[in-house]
């Protein structure tokens, strides 16, 4: 048992790492060659400024009109975007065996809030999940896998909440914990999770028609 | 504002039918394996599998709004029924799911692009209508109606079936007629190195030959050096576009591209049409290998901008009514010209009111995209899946509606009519040519 956690808490951390860079990396290569081979009128019409122009619109909250119209998904959807980077990122135990690993560290979150944001993270998937049932035309558009998305992501929250209280089987949940958030970093390069790659480069194809052929706004 | 959407009848299309006659198993898959293979790219991959099934989109369409938001209607969901089958089964569908592919393709949805307004990774919808589209034109089940203009287009290079002689008769025609107000007033018919070259779509001379009259006196009036080509080529509507059949698309924007290059003229200024705007701005020019157009393309809404801010039309005496602006997509969505809209009609008119929303975000007429041109036999459901048009039009509480498209005006008149709205519809330079001076621009003067 030592040796297996040993071996989920190094080599395979950097397996994940490996194959979450390494599969964005490969995929963004794949995405511009295929570009050029097959559609090489896109690099005619992309532009810098415009593509930053219409990103930077759609990450400010409430700025495009369809955040606007709703404000709760929208709401709740930029702080969960901002949650799964920043908890996992500055929590303190992370920073620890970071630190352990590599003698780097940065300021932690204090582990109360920590932990009232993981609830948080955890709240706003229940959100999804819900509202996938809900609202008919959500409920229409959803398939299996997109409850098995939810599921993925929660599994290291709900567990990392779980071992952080220590109220059952501490040994197994952290074991369920590093297991699961492994998986997450693994499949994101294969499942509709990569849209943290493709999203910005739909958004920057888009923004560039309308600012630049169109000179219209596109938010 | 009464009908269900279930009222509607559907109608056979006998082209549909007879083309989905012919099909075998065999063909269907190999075209839409076809297509969906060596006619797409990365750019239909990332739609396809950026998706989050979030439904944001829903909110964009006028005809999920139309229909008390019935799923079937939203924007991705169209995806779901067509594309999304379509890939999952690599191309194996029923012809029934045809029908229905065809039907979502062409009838319920505009391609207006207001969709990649409102997902948050601008995941265009319209081009994946577009490319099911492709598929029905390469299956031979496109609606019949659209599918004549095509023909049309392909025999003649213009939309309507007007045969060349018809054409100059009837521009020569309007222009006896403008010789009541303007005694030497001329059509000039290929005069080459002419700075302007007008262009209009069929419809126009088939229709509605007094717009030819009206801009023939607006040139006139302000002095501009310009022609008409008497030769196909002269139509800049394309409904190739809109039927997926690339090819002749194509064709047209290229015959249209050349006869501007014959006349040598420096710039095309083109009447009050979307649909035709996008077709030579956006879509044609890129078939035929040109990033941007290879001429300057001017639409009217901007052309009447620059004789009224440069001093070469002037308005005798306001319009008074209540008037209304509908922002056509292809023009302000496509091209960004609702501004400019917005100050000719204040230059025009007295009495201005919004109707909302506005600009990039108005609904769309219902009847763009190809729509309309799918014939009556589709008029009522037409009417149905613009309800939402038909409420903001009738919240501005204008008299006059100012719909500067050709399509717009055609959808938006029935419009008017289904719904009982009590308003006129005009094209904007029917208010520029009732309040304008008569009289010819001296420089300096
Ligand atoms: S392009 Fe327009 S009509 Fe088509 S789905 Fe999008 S919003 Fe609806
Ligand atoms: S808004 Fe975009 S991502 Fe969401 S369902 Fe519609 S197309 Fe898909
Ligand atoms: S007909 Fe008019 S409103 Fe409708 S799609 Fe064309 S430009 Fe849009």
């Amino acid at each position: 048992m030592n040796s297996f956690i040993a071996f989920i808490m190094g080599p395979m951390v950097w397996i994940s790492f490996i194959i979450f860079l390494g599969g964005l990396t490969i995929k963004l290569v794949g995405i511009l060659k295929a570009v050029r081979q097959k559609e090489p009128y896109i690099y005619s019409y992309v532009t810098l400024k415009h593509s930053l122009r219409s990103i930077g619109a759609w990450m400010i909250p409430f700025f495009p009109r369809s955040a606007r119209m709703s404000p709760v998904y929208y709401g709740i959807s930029y702080l969960f975007h901002v949650l799964l980077f920043l908890v996992p990122l500055f929590l303190a135990s992370h920073i620890v065996l970071i630190n352990e690993a590599f003698q780097i560290s940065w300021p932690a979150l204090n582990d109360q809030v920590a932990d009232w944001l993981t609830l948080g993270v955890i709240a706003a998937l229940i959100f999804f999940a819900v509202r996938r049932v809900m609202v008919p035309e959500v409920k229409f558009l959803t398939g299996a896998m997109d409850y098995v998305l939810i599921l993925l992501v929660m599994l290291p929250f709900l567990t990392g909440f779980l071992a952080y209280h220590q109220w059952i089987a501490y040994r197994w949940i952290t074991v369920i914990h590093i297991l699961s958030g492994e998986l997450v970093l693994i499949i994101i390069p294969f499942s509709r999770f990569s849209h943290m790659l493709t999203a910005p480069l739909t958004r920057a194809y888009m923004g560039s028609e309308f600012g630049h052929v169109r000179q219209a706004k596109d938010w | 504002m009464t009908d269900a959407p279930s009222s509607v009848e559907k109608p056979t299309d006998p082209a549909i039918e007879s083309g989905l006659d012919r099909l075998t198993p065999d063909r269907i898959r190999q075209v839409i394996q076809q297509v969906l293979k060596n006619e797409t790219g990365p750019r239909f991959k990332a739609y396809v599998e950026t998706c989050m099934r979030c439904g944001l989109c829903a909110e964009a369409c006028s005809y999920f709004l139309s229909n008390d938001r019935d799923p079937q209607f939203m924007p991705a969901a169209k995806v779901k029924n067509t594309i999304w089958e379509m890939l999952k089964k690599d191309g194996d569908v029923s012809k029934d799911f045809l029908r229905r592919a065809v039907r979502i393709a062409h009838l319920e949805c505009n391609a207006c692009k207001r969709c990649a307004m409102y997902c948050p990774f601008g995941i265009d919808i319209a081009y994946l209508m577009l490319l099911v589209r492709r598929i029905c034109h390469k299956l031979e089940i496109t609606p019949q109606y659209i599918q004549d203009t095509v023909n049309s287009h392909s025999v003649t290079l213009n939309q309507m079936w007007v045969k060349d002689d018809e054409w100059i008769d009837t521009l020569q025609w309007q222009e006896e007629d403008a010789r009541d107000e303007f005694e030497d007033l001329q059509i000039p018919l290929d005069k080459v190195g002419a700075d302007i070259m007008y262009s209009v779509i069929a419809p126009e001379p088939k229709f509605q030959a007094g717009l030819l009259y009206q801009a023939a006196t607006l040139m006139h009036a302000a002095g501009m050096n310009w022609t008409m080509p008497s030769t196909p080529g002269w139509d800049n509507s394309n409904m190739a576009m809109y039927t997926g059949d690339n090819e002749i698309s194509g064709r047209i924007a290229r015959a249209f591209f050349e006869t501007a290059a014959r006349l040598r003229v420096k710039r095309i200024v083109m009447g009050e049409c979307g649909h035709a705007f996008r077709s030579v701005y956006d879509m044609g020019n890129r078939w035929n290998s040109w990033v941007m157009p290879p001429f300057e393309v001017v639409h009217a809404l901007a052309f009447y901008h620059e004789l009224l801010t440069q001093g070469r039309i002037s308005i005798k005496e306001k319009y008074k009514k209540k008037v209304t602006l509908h922002d056509p997509c292809n023009v302000s969505r496509g091209r960004g010209l609702h501004d400019k809209a917005r100050e000719v009609v204040n230059m025009v008119c007295e009495d201005f009111v919004e109707m909302t929303p506005n600009r990039e975000h108005n609904y769309c007429c219902g009847a763009g995209g190809g729509v309309i041109n799918c014939g009556p036999p589709y008029k009522a459901e037409r009417m149905v899946n613009n309800r939402v048009k038909a409420e903001q039009l009738a919240a501005t509480g204008a008299d006059v509606l100012i719909a500067p498209c050709h399509n717009c005006h055609s959808g938006l008149e029935d419009v008017i009519q289904h719904y009982d709205l009590k308003m006129e519809i005009k094209f904007l330079g029917d208010l520029i040519y009732d309040t304008m001076e008569k009289k010819i621009y001296e420089p300096g003067a």
